[in-house]
């Protein structure tokens, strides 16, 4: 799924939620994958001027979950342990969207080259373990 | 462009947000509840998000806002309704929504107004409170 803009959101939240009910997955883990997502996704948007977003439903060990990818060919990050703290932010924000989305899912993955762009995988299984 | 309506109600502002909210509706909200309340002289903003399913840091800070810029034009705050999923999220997060006052629905969130400006008199729990023992 393409991002480029602000209104890209929250039909992409949507088809967060569509993959999330079709795999059962509880309401509360719904809601805590679909908000990971959308601090992603917000800064994708802001840093990055949008991105590519991968979406999969993955099994592993008898365990069925949701995987997204983050693309983007944004600035990169350079401080990677710097950016994962809570209260770190370069921009105006609470600097909560990154540690706050890896403890919202079960699987954070963050890769970053600076100047070539930035990939966030997190997935999240059905059952929230 | 979108906008969500603000009721107001005697001397307070009603919000409900029934859409999802991408940042640019939350930050309009954010400016046209400021400006409601320094225009109609509201004391209090009452905000109900029942119907929000998903409450990242974005929103939280802009709630946040609200709290604030409303308390400075001598308004409170209530958020109400917040559905179970979104405050275990909320504070996984690592967002406690620190100042903004909550209620479980619209009608606790009006009585909790009501106490916040003291429109409210409660001649039972006055006489139940007066006599209190001091227990040093």
């Amino acid at each position: 799924m393409q991002i480029v803009r602000e209104q890209d959101v929250v039909p992409f939240r949507n088809r967060v939620k569509e993959f999330a009910t079709k795999i059962g997955m509880s309401l509360v883990n719904q809601t805590k994958l679909i908000t990971a997502a959308s601090e992603l996704v917000r800064n994708m948007l802001k840093y990055a001027n949008g991105g590519k977003i991968l979406l999969e439903i993955i099994s592993k060990n008898a365990q069925t979950g949701v995987r997204l990818t983050f693309i983007d060919e944004g600035p990169g990050i350079t401080d990677i342990k710097q950016a994962m703290q809570d209260g770190f932010s370069t921009g105006k924000s609470l600097g909560l969207g990154l540690p706050g989305a890896k403890r919202l899912v079960n699987e954070f993955d963050l890769k970053s080259k600076p100047g070539e762009g930035t990939t966030v995988t997190v997935t999240h299984w059905k059952n929230g373990r | 462009m979108d906008r969500i309506p603000i009721l107001k109600m005697g001397q307070f502002l009603l919000v409900t947000i029934q859409v999802d909210l991408y940042d640019r509706l939350a930050l309009n909200l954010e400016n046209d509840l400021i400006n409601m309340v320094s225009k109609t002289g509201a004391r209090g903003v009452l905000i109900d998000i029942s119907a929000v399913s998903i409450v990242d840091s974005f929103m939280g800070r802009i709630l946040g806002n609200i709290a604030s810029m409303s308390r400075i034009m001598d308004a409170e705050t209530v958020v109400v309704g917040m559905q179970p999923a979104v405050a275990i999220t909320l504070v996984e997060l690592g967002l406690t929504l620190q100042g903004v006052y909550t209620a479980l629905d619209v009608e606790k969130g009006m009585e909790l107004l009501h106490d916040k400006i003291g429109t409210i008199e409660h001649p039972e729990d006055e006489e139940e409170e007066a006599p209190h023992d001091d227990i040093d």
